[in-house]
């Protein structure tokens, strides 16, 4: 593969700082990595005697499983560091886990940590680059490109499409990290939940907000449904799961109010029957599985551009 | 001590409404003459400050000295070190020390301390609650006895209305002005940012300026109810600012004080994560910056108060939402203070008036002027230097500031306490 397109960051810390060409940048070579994924030895050398850390102080299944097999298909050395095998309940702070991993010459550290700034901070203190996998309420930006590119497969483009981001946002690192990567890209972005999830100033990002889910799902091409984050204390901010899903959840009835064509996504993983109708999820316009088969692919990419390696797909 | 003579400077003091070119004379810990032409005795020590500004000596109501306790991060030789170079000749230092000031033993402790190691004067400030706690009256009647100036729980809001109603009342009684860190902690619920756009945008959790303003709104109820003499710390947001005003208009008897991070910082500020942004109250929104700037000016904020807060590494070299809360402020706080001056916000009687005749009398404290006979607390400000803020050269033993690097304009050059010099710019005074 050839260097087609420009990409110079040496870290993935949020979409916010990104341009439109390095976020298709990104987006073209997740592409050309998904292939990999339908061989018979799924596995390329690209990253060979590269050493990839996972550490993943929040607890994160599926995140940090996609970004393991994405280290391990492009022949990386990748070691997890989980919350519970830290020592950061031994009362160690941040700066000096990280600056112990880094006096082991990793290349590249994925981090996922409940605190906003957290990926960022790490950047001031050790030389490895650093690939943010989420940080609190932030960002989430590998979320964000799998996302991004699931949209584009379906649909051909991005731009000019009506995203409608469903739920959560206040707490939600993907909220914000697609909002800027879609309008960026040149989508329209609705937000839609009950006003006390919308974050105050959310317009200042250069969305339109809906405090009811039906006029925000009007005419949209895409419906992307949060999870409700019952672990974030989400649970005060409205009555309860079962009025949530009454008035927020996406069934059949609401997803008709979309385009015709109008796909359904959800970052995963879903409170069924809460934010989302099993009919819905397991439904034909439901795009879930492909978001997570891209999520690998994705993060192949975004290992391979910031870990320097050779030949792409070889 | 020697006479000193300080000869040729614009001596502004807003006390006496006088502004004019003229000699000050300090003779025995007093101011005895100011006028033009003084001729000098010959023991006298003169001291040119022809081209400097000669003010009363700055007040600090709002400075967390660290000790007893957490002498890691300040004490009381550092703080009030680092206060004499910021140009203050004396400070209140907030009761939140380990233990806290809720006591006569502690009040005793800090008064001696700084006795023996103050290079300013110390104005010890008691809790209202025993332990900050909110819940028991602390022993106010002792610790004016030791020497305590005002009582708060500063850091902590007295979130029971009762409690505040009984202190209001109490402390009415002996005479105390109750400071009032002003926070629902329900609704602030630990939120590190203010709550807006800009704390949506860097993910960070918020906490509405509505926090703060719905507690000061409370407060005036009762301060209506009990007549106490209620002081607003850190005011930082527009509706805050509103209240107070028309407070004010009633006839309520309440005062107000502004940090200089309140004064010139956004939430913005926040967005590179730097813990030393970190404060409570948050830095607000640009249009609450706007409103408090403009009630500096009006008068309806009486005072600029630093509140001085040092942490170590160990509270701020972590996660932006797990560290510790304040910024010191002592030596940055005139250079930023004079930005307004040179922005034509304040004049420079107004600024003096806030830095320090207001704050003596909001606490009936010595000084605040230099009418002849007062205490010769005197501070000499070049409002031209230029200079770069560099914390790691403060007085101070924390480096918490986010102005490193920040091009300032004026500074104190010379600080006098009692007729005695504590801080002189090398270039001044050889």
């Amino acid at each position: 593969m050839s260097a087609s397109l420009p990409f110079s960051q040496k870290h993935l810390l949020g979409m916010e700082h990104l341009s439109a060409e390095e976020i298709t940048t990104i987006l073209d070579h997740g592409e050309r990595f998904l292939e990999i994924a339908e061989r018979p030895i799924k596995k390329v050398p690209t990253l060979r005697g590269k050493t990839v850390i996972n550490l993943f102080l929040e607890p994160s299944t599926r995140t940090r499983t996609s970004f393991e097999i994405a280290a391990k298909r492009l022949s990386a050395d990748g070691i997890n560091f989980t919350a519970s095998s830290s020592s950061t309940t031994k009362g160690e702070t941040l700066i000096d886990t990280a600056t112990n991993l880094d006096a082991m010459s990793p290349d590249i550290v994925v981090i996922r940590h409940a605190q906003a700034g957290s990926a960022y901070l790490l950047t001031k203190h050790i030389k490895a680059a650093v690939v943010n996998a989420g940080d609190g309420q932030h960002e989430h930006p590998t979320q964000a490109l799998l996302d991004a590119s699931t949209i584009r497969a379906h649909k051909g483009k991005i731009e000019g499409l009506t995203v409608v981001i469903c739920g959560d946002i206040d707490h939600s690192r993907v909220a914000r990290s697609n909002i800027f990567a879609l309008r960026k890209l040149g989508a329209k972005v609705r937000v839609a939940g009950p006003r006390s999830l919308l974050p105050l100033g959310i317009e200042s990002l250069g969305v339109e907000a809906f405090d009811r889910v039906e006029p925000a799902l009007e005419g949209a091409d895409v419906v992307m449904m949060l999870r409700i984050q019952l672990e974030r204390k989400a649970g005060g901010r409205f009555p309860n799961t079962r009025e949530y899903a009454r008035y927020f959840g996406l069934n059949p009835r609401r997803l008709a109010l979309a385009k015709p064509d109008a796909i359904v996504m959800h970052p995963g993983p879903m409170n069924r029957g809460v934010e989302i109708s099993p009919e819905v999820a397991d439904g034909p316009r439901s795009v879930i599985l492909d978001q997570v088969a891209r999520g690998v692919a994705i993060r192949m990419a975004v290992l391979y551009l910031l870990g320097g390696g050779s030949d792409a797909t070889e | 001590m020697a006479d000193i003579l300080l000869r040729g400077g614009r001596v502004i003091d807003p006390a006496r409404n006088f502004d004019a070119n003229a000699d000050v004379l300090l003779q025995n810990g007093k101011v005895v003459r100011v006028e033009p032409g003084i001729a000098a005795a010959k023991d006298t020590r003169i001291i040119d400050v022809s081209g400097r500004w000669v003010v009363p000596g700055l007040i600090d109501l709002h400075t967390h000295l660290r000790e007893p306790g957490q002498e890691y991060k300040e004490n009381i030789e550092t703080g009030t070190a680092a206060a004499a170079a910021g140009g203050f000749t004396a400070v209140c230092a907030m009761p939140n020390t380990a233990p806290p000031n809720d006591n006569r033993a502690v009040t005793e402790l800090m008064v001696r301390r700084a006795r023996e190691v103050g290079a300013v004067r110390v104005y010890p400030i008691g809790c209202i609650t025993l332990g900050q706690k909110g819940e028991t009256l602390a022993e106010m009647g002792e610790m004016l006895d030791a020497g305590i100036v005002a009582v708060s729980d500063d850091g902590k809001s007295v979130m029971n209305s009762e409690v505040m109603r009984r202190a209001l009342e109490y402390a009415r009684g002996l005479g105390l002005v109750v400071i009032q860190h002003a926070e629902d902690t329900c609704l602030s619920a630990g939120g590190p940012a203010h709550e807006g756009a800009a704390s949506t945008r860097i993910g960070l959790r918020g906490q509405p300026a509505a926090a703060e303003s719905s507690m000061v709104a409370r407060d005036l109820e009762l301060v209506a109810l009990t007549g106490a003499r209620y002081h607003v710390a850190h005011a930082s947001c527009a509706d805050t600012v509103r209240l107070v005003r028309e407070a004010k208009r009633r006839g309520l008897p309440v005062t107000c004080e502004v940090t200089p991070h309140h004064l010139t910082l956004t939430d913005e500020a926040c967005a590179g994560y730097d813990t030393s942004t970190r404060v409570n109250p948050p830095l607000r929104s640009a249009s609450d910056v706007a409103a408090v700037r403009e009630a500096l000016a009006d008068g309806t904020i009486d005072a600029v108060a630093t509140d001085h807060a040092p942490h170590s590494s160990v509270e701020k070299d972590v996660e932006f939402e797990l560290a510790a809360s304040g910024m010191i402020g002592l030596e940055t706080a005139l250079g930023l203070c004079l930005e307004l001056v040179h922005a034509n916000v304040l004049t420079p009687m107004a600024l003096f008036a806030r830095m320090s005749a207001a704050p003596a009398k909001i606490l009936g404290l010595a000084g605040g002027t230099l009418a002849p006979g007062s205490v010769a607390d005197v501070t000499v400000v070049d409002p031209q230097v230029a200079w770069v803020c560099d914390p790691t050269r403060f007085r101070s033993r924390s480096r918490n500031s986010p102005f490193g690097g920040r091009n300032m304009r004026g500074r104190a050059m010379l600080t006098i306490v009692a007729g005695n010099i504590a801080f002189a710019e090398e270039k001044l005074v050889g």
